[in-house]
């Protein structure tokens, strides 16, 4: 049966031009962190060097997503193709302005976590593996941020939640493995919501580019009903898993206080923020019809999670816990953005990230140098920290403000942000909410503030008295791998308060990369797309 | 044929949800296991389920001429297999040594990071 013969002429299905020598920096992030990883592995015993090398790596990744961010601003969203295959076939990595902000941003957080671990990782937790394990939940991280495929998106994540396990049972102690425990369990389910919404998305449009299903599904008569709502609704589950929204939050309040305070630190400023990058850009990119359906569930579950997030704070004695509720409620303020859904909104919940994992990174590295001070995170037992060290409490305050969103540190713009779109949207209780939180957590902050650095010391030190301070400042606090990381990340925290333009301006270009994604989608499946 | 896998599939579900259910954590672990396998079944059945026919393209075509199943889905699945079971293997070892710290499987008594009666912050100022 001699059919006519047909020339299949690969140049069609083929990139046969060179990749442009910048455009490699897109898989620079995942590929320092991947390979380092795997060299300081080998390094395991040698616990001298591997903090030098993994402090490098991490260097290294800070400069090269410097450069990324740089580069997708100066030519717009660089998109590269696994083995040249033109998208839908091949695996493309895409940097667009939201990825490559969040990107930099954690890497910047990374750098100060492994500075401070020098310090407060002993040396048999480097030699069971806290700079690889560090790395390559940062290789996890950066290809969520990067990746254009949906089910490489699945891959990333399951890479930087085994790395998190891998820090979280770090040391073994009795309290981290009952907190893995709750951790591990509960994560893996929402992987494996998330996998079954990836498996039912490629059933239904057999393909897994993410640009690729945005078209197919803008082109859809009813783009919100049927088999996808089911898909939305199940994606929306897992990812409020992962972010630790209100009723599947309780995760995090278990685990987030029980393993070396770096780790908790580096958790609090990236995990959680990961689900809702993926939140942002499955509802916003790919399902914007879905999220228009189900803004209204979105804006109640960001207004219990607001809630539980500063009553649960208020609730608390130990300073760890209060401060993964306040995680909590972050991700409710990221959620209204998400309900709200316009640009505006959505600009509002990036830049909220953005300040979420710095203050929130900062503040457990705070909270790790209180107990070095008083050997204590019980708001009962600490006390007298304003006399012991004048300019940490000085440095302590400002990120109470910040975390509260209080002017004139990072958190007060991305709020004003978010309650003007709530406020504009008319949904009135979204941003009550959102203001009605802010409160609760400036009296829980507060709180802290007069407890621990305010009063003279510790639960029974009469009004006016004051401990002396004996004992001269412990061993761990000499040398600036300790205060180093914390002065970046507040240093941050200021110039985002004070110079917010740069940052507003790169979270509403972030925002309308995703609201309106033709940008995005001509760089990924070429001009016609 | 795709029927009756979703019928099973359908099972494999109830099943996994009513072993998450319980309050034993080594229940939990098998739910979580055949929760697993549920995903991966699922996505298996995606990419149609047929007996026999090679996915072969004649050269005189773009397509192929019957329907044959798409083995994309088969490396998905080939993937999925290997992450939910090298976490299955981790939560595993890690139960076993809760088990062992904590002296209990019962997850309503696992209470060393969060335990009862906790105090409460300091009242006034």
């Amino acid at each position: 049966m001699a059919g006519p013969s047909v020339s299949v002429d690969y140049a069609d299905a083929m990139i046969t031009a060179p990749i442009a020598a910048g455009d490699w920096l897109i898989v620079a992030p995942s590929l320092i962190t991947m390979i380092g990883g795997a060299l300081c592995l080998m390094l395991r015993k040698n616990t001298d060097l591997q903090p030098k090398l993994g402090i490098a790596l991490l260097g290294a990744l800070v400069l090269a997503s410097l450069a990324l961010l740089i580069r997708v601003l100066d030519h717009g969203v660089i998109t590269m193709v696994m083995g040249n295959w033109l998208p839908p076939f091949g695996i493309a990595v895409t940097a667009d302005a939201l990825g490559a902000t969040l990107t930099f941003i954690g890497s910047v957080v990374a750098f100060c976590a492994g500075l401070f671990g020098m310090k407060t990782v002993n040396s048999s937790g480097r030699r069971y593996g806290f700079y690889p394990f560090l790395l390559l939940l940062m290789t996890g991280v950066c290809g969520s941020f990067l990746t254009a495929d949906v089910f490489n998106l699945y891959v990333w994540f399951e890479v930087l939640l085994i790395s998190s396990y891998g820090l979280l049972v770090l040391g073994n102690d009795r309290i981290q493995l009952d907190g893995a425990v709750k951790y591990g369990v509960l994560n893996l389910v929402g992987t494996n919501l998330f996998l079954i919404a990836t498996g039912l998305l490629y059933g239904i449009f057999g393909t897994l580019n993410m640009a690729d299903i945005a078209t197919k599904v803008a082109a859809l008569d009813n783009p919100a009903s049927g088999t996808l709502a089911t898909v939305a609704a199940l994606y929306f589950l897992a990812f409020a898993m992962k972010a630790a929204a209100f009723p599947v939050n309780f995760w995090l309040p278990a685990s987030y206080h029980t393993p070396n305070i770096v780790v908790s630190a580096v958790f609090a400023g990236l995990l959680t923020k990961v689900g809702v990058y993926a939140l942002i850009r499955i509802f916003v990119l790919i399902l914007p019809a879905s999220r228009e359906y189900m803004a209204d569930v979105i804006g109640l579950v960001a207004i219990l999670t607001l809630m539980t997030g500063a009553l649960g704070a208020l609730a608390q004695t130990e300073l760890r816990r209060l401060l993964g509720f306040l995680v909590i409620a972050g991700i409710g303020s990221m959620l209204a953005g998400l309900a709200v859904g316009s640009t505006l909104a959505i600009s509002g919940a990036i830049f909220y990230a953005v300040h979420s994992i710095i203050v929130m990174t900062a503040l457990y590295l705070a909270a790790g140098i209180m107990n070095m001070m008083e050997g204590s995170y019980n708001l009962r037992q600490l006390g007298g920290l304003y006399q012991r060290n004048v300019a940490f409490a000085g440095v302590f305050l400002v990120l109470a403000f910040a975390v509260s969103g209080l002017p004139p540190f990072s958190g007060f713009w991305p709020k004003v942000i978010l309650v003007d779109a709530a406020f504009g949207d008319e949904r009135f209780w979204l941003g009550a909410a959102i203001l009605v939180s802010g409160f609760l957590t400036t009296m829980a902050m507060g709180r802290v503030w007069i407890y621990a650095f305010w009063r003279g010391g510790p639960e029974g030190t009469a009004d006016g008295q004051s401990v002396a301070v004996t004992a001269s400042s412990p061993p761990e606090l000499a040398g600036g791998a300790v205060w180093l990381p914390l002065g970046v990340l507040t240093a941050l925290v200021v110039y985002f308060g004070i110079q917010p333009e740069w940052m507003i301006e790169l979270s509403t270009r972030g925002a309308s990369g995703v609201v309106d994604p033709l940008g995005y989608l001509r760089s990924v499946l070429g001009e016609q797309g | 044929m795709e029927t009756g896998v979703a019928i099973l599939i359908g099972l494999f579900f109830t099943v996994a949800v009513y072993l998450m259910l319980s309050k034993q954590l080594v229940r939990i672990l098998l739910g979580i296991a055949i929760l697993g396998n549920s995903v991966n079944m699922l996505i298996f059945t995606n990419g149609r389920l047929t007996r026999e026919i090679p996915p072969l393209i004649p050269a005189h075509l773009y397509v192929p001429e019957t329907a044959t199943a798409n083995p994309l889905p088969q490396a998905l699945v080939l993937t999925a297999i290997v992450i939910s079971f090298s976490f299955f293997a981790f939560l595993l070892v890690l139960a076993f040594r809760a088990y062992q710290e904590l002296g209990t499987d019962e997850i309503n008594k696992m209470r060393v990071a969060e335990p009862e009666n906790e105090q409460t912050p300091p009242q006034g100022y």
